[in-house]
């Protein structure tokens, strides 16, 4: 508060020539700055068969400033990605996560890396929250060496072990019931971490995921279901599919929390309570209100079932970032110019990984073979002509 | 370049078991696509339950004006220049097979992800839903296992369901479905019900889609006993294969491929239909008999420019029946060639290839000079990265090199 006096009496002093340079150099490096601030989300909880956590979230300018730079990158990547994709460098399938980030990005704020995340197809940011590399994620998308899945897994097929990120999978709602696996093992393991294992609304309509969350109740596993409404499965809305579109209550016995998914902090929030209940009781389900700016994949237009005007109204009204940037700017975080300069050091770091996946190489003809089986059986794999191409799967 | 195939004889000039249905007894001309019943023309059909129908007065077959493709022998030059039909993509003559057959049977619904107001992912269903509304052109969510189930159910009441998987990955989901009540609920309930369902659905290697969504499933279901697997590859026996599908009694799994969809060509204006177990003569030979179907006949056919320049002279058959296989045809011409080559996109291991290979090797050893090749995809997960994926299914160069082996 006394930065902030500080601030209004020199702009009192009508002192046009100094600069706002020299009012930021007043301040403590906001970069570090820990010190507690509380916000009250803008939309409450909704709960079932529990108790929602309080509306006030904690938080400080440092965690602040790493929301708006990381949803800022990931942004600027899914960004990057479309003019891939347009430029037939990504081909396939490429979902985009624009507009959700404050999910990937409010998770990786309540968890730690010892808890797993596993999602679906539109894996790009989840990936980088779990902390890959925009030359992993640009390689892998244009299939080169330096990809995370050495170029031939794809966009659906992100992983990185070593932070217990599971992926990254192609067939709707198939990674649930893994997610409740993982939880399983967590439990087995006794090691008090917890698996979040987000899926769709088009997901939600999947027996499989009753399946799972009817055996991770009765085994009290620690597995959070995420649901991410972003309201369309493909070109279905969800009103059109599902006949209960409250996902967080679709668990019955098992309690869920309504959550806005365009809220940082709110995200953080209920993860955080997401997972202390999960530790203690068993799963739970999170339903995130989010949107996707981009249709369901770069071969949908995104605009046959939804008006242009839906979508820039919620651009306008919950987009996650600038919800984040007018919190820095009103609690005189950071400067306008600050942020710009954030958004522009990240706009070039994603053109510089790009520049350099496109230098990695394509993967050699040999890999076709490998990575079939963990240890070598033996078996052989003959090139159409049965003689030259000779290789053993490995 | 047509071809007129005369089907000659009657059963027992195959040495096969007669199980399947299959029109002999009858002399049809083949232009340069495919089969059609000349109007008159005296046919058996052998059905199911083992008797034999000569000359069936099936009301739908007399329905159909054989006269849909000229029965001149050079009528492949004389299309082209008096233009019959119209021309249409693949995608649009499954959409117009599919309209045909919903206008001409009112118990013909379609069900699906995305098939309704979306107009479906691949546009096969476009339009079907404004015109046929929400009941009959039906937007499920996402439940593959589900609503196979529901369109299996509703088809043993004597409804019609044309059942889409998004993708034939999807049906994977489904197939304790497809399995166990699509393939066995007519022999199990001794003949009561009967499955009119068809489940169809973009398969095989696309472009850069990844491992899960470039799968093979003809391989995967072609143990299961009394289902129909079908392979389009022309706008032509798209919409053939399509209506006959419809129309059968049997369940039918009709595989489209994901990178067919656009191709271009002229069909005829009539009401035609393509016989379900037949496979389609697409170049008349003597050299060697190759065997494909679905994309790959265009890989073959790519070879075979080579081939002839090279002064081959290879017989490319669509064998367009996965399940059955037309042996009869099949049968013909390895007896003409001696030389058998497969080509095909399922894997190595228990693909279609496998089976065909043992059915032939069963049935006409003695009149095979060489060993059978069978070139396929790769036992691999398909990568994403494309230089790896050209490399895990056959290319023309390895067709071209195969016959060279096969020939000398």
């Amino acid at each position: 508060m006394a930065l902030s006096y500080l601030r209004s009496s020199s702009s009192r002093s009508a002192n046009l020539l100094r600069p706002l340079s020299s009012a930021a150099s007043l301040r403590r490096p906001i970069s570090t700055d820990t010190t507690p601030i509380t916000i009250e989300t803008s939309v409450p909880f909704t709960s079932h068969q529990c108790e929602a956590p309080s509306r006030s979230v904690e938080t400080n300018p440092s965690e602040l400033l790493t929301f708006f730079r990381d949803m800022a990158l990931m942004r600027r990547m899914e960004i990057a990605a479309d003019s891939l994709y347009k430029a037939k460098l990504i081909r396939g399938f490429c979902h985009l996560y624009d507009g959700q980030e404050a999910v990937a990005v409010g998770m990786e704020a309540a968890i730690t890396k010892k808890d797993c995340i596993i999602t679906a197809y539109r894996d790009h940011c989840t990936f980088v929250g779990r902390g890959g590399t925009l030359l992993e994620v640009f390689a892998e998308l244009m299939g080169r060496q330096a990809g995370c899945s050495k170029g031939k897994g794809g966009s659906m097929h992100f992983y990185k072990k070593d932070s217990n990120f599971y992926g990254g999978h192609g067939i709707v709602g198939a990674q649930v019931p893994l997610g409740c696996g993982l939880a399983f093992a967590q439990k087995y393991s006794k090691d008090e971490s917890v698996t979040f294992a987000l899926y769709g609304d088009g997901a939600a309509n999947q027996g499989q995921l009753f399946e799972a969350l009817n055996i991770s109740a009765l085994w009290d596993l620690p597995a959070i279901l995420v649901c991410e409404n972003n309201h369309y499965g493909m070109g279905t809305a969800e009103w059109r599919a599902a006949k209960s579109p409250a996902y967080y209550k679709r668990g019955d016995y098992v309690p869920g929390l309504k959550v806005d998914g365009m809220d940082a902090l709110a995200v953080k929030q209920a993860c955080k309570f997401a997972k202390e209940h999960a530790l203690k009781n068993g799963p739970i389900i999170l339903e995130m209100d989010t949107y996707r700016y981009h249709g369901h994949s770069m071969s949908d237009p995104g605009s046959t079932y939804r008006t242009r005007d839906e979508i820039s109204g919620v651009r306008q009204e919950r987009d996650p970032i600038e919800r984040v940037r007018k919190l820095v700017l009103s609690h005189d975080l950071a400067t306008e110019k600050e942020l710009k300069d954030i958004e522009k050091e990240v706009r070039k770091e994603v053109d510089n990984a790009i520049a350099q996946a496109k230098e990695s190489p394509m993967p050699e003809p040999s890999e076709l073979f490998s990575n079939v089986y963990a240890k070598g059986l033996g078996a052989e794999s003959f090139g159409a002509d049965r003689k030259e191409v000779r290789a053993t799967l490995a | 370049m047509a071809a007129i195939f005369q089907g000659v004889g009657a059963a027992a000039a195959l040495p096969s078991s007669p199980s399947y249905s299959f029109d002999s007894n009858k002399s049809v001309f083949s232009p340069r696509r495919s089969f059609s019943v000349r109007k008159g023309a005296s046919f058996a059909v052998v059905r199911s339950d083992g008797t034999v129908n000569l000359n069936p007065k099936d009301r739908r077959a007399q329905l159909l004006i054989s006269n849909a493709v000229a029965t001149k022998a050079d009528s492949a030059a004389a299309s082209s220049s008096s233009k019959p039909g119209h021309e249409l993509l693949l995608f649009e003559a499954l959409l117009e097979g599919l309209e045909e057959e919903m206008e001409r049977d009112p118990h013909v619904c379609v069900m699906g992800e995305d098939v309704g107001h979306y107009g479906g992912s691949y546009k096969v269903t476009k339009g079907l839903a404004k015109k046929f509304g929400d009941l009959r052109v039906l937007d499920t969510p996402i439940a593959e296992n589900s609503f196979t189930g529901m369109g299996i159910g509703a088809a043993m009441t004597g409804l019609r369901p044309v059942v889409e998987g998004m993708n034939m990955g999807f049906l994977l989901l489904a197939f304790n479905q497809i399995s166990n009540n699509c393939g066995m609920l007519h022999y199990t309930s001794g003949g009561q019900f009967t499955i009119p369902i068809v489940i169809r659905g973009p398969g095989g290697v696309g472009r850069q889609l990844g491992a899960e969504h470039s799968q093979r499933l003809e391989s995967y279901f072609q143990s299961i006993p009394g289902i129909q697997m079908v392979a389009c590859s022309t706008p032509y026996n798209a919409k053939g294969l399509m209506k006959a599908a419809i129309r059968s009694e049997n369940p039918v799994i009709l595989f489209e491929h994901v990178l067919l969809y656009n191709l271009k060509e002229r069909i005829p204006d009539e009401d035609y239909i393509c016989n379900l177990e037949e496979a389609e003569m697409v170049r008349p030979g003597e050299h060697v008999t190759i065997l494909t179907y679905s994309r790959m006949r265009y890989h073959v056919m790519q070879a075979a420019k080579t081939l002839v320049n090279k002064g081959y002279d290879p017989e490319v058959i669509d064998i367009r029946s996965l399940k059955p296989f037309d042996l009869f045809t099949i049968g013909n011409s390895v007896k003409k060639t001696h030389r058998v080559l497969i080509v095909e996109e399922c894997m190595r291991t228990g693909g279609i290839g496998a089976s065909l290979t043992a059915a032939i090797t069963e049935n006409f050893n003695d009149y095979l000079d060489a060993p059978i090749m069978c070139l396929s995809s790769q036992d691999v997960p398909t990568p994403y990265a494309g230089t790896l994926e050209e490399v895990t299914v056959v290319q023309p160069a390895q067709i071209v090199t195969a016959v060279e082996q096969l020939c000398q």
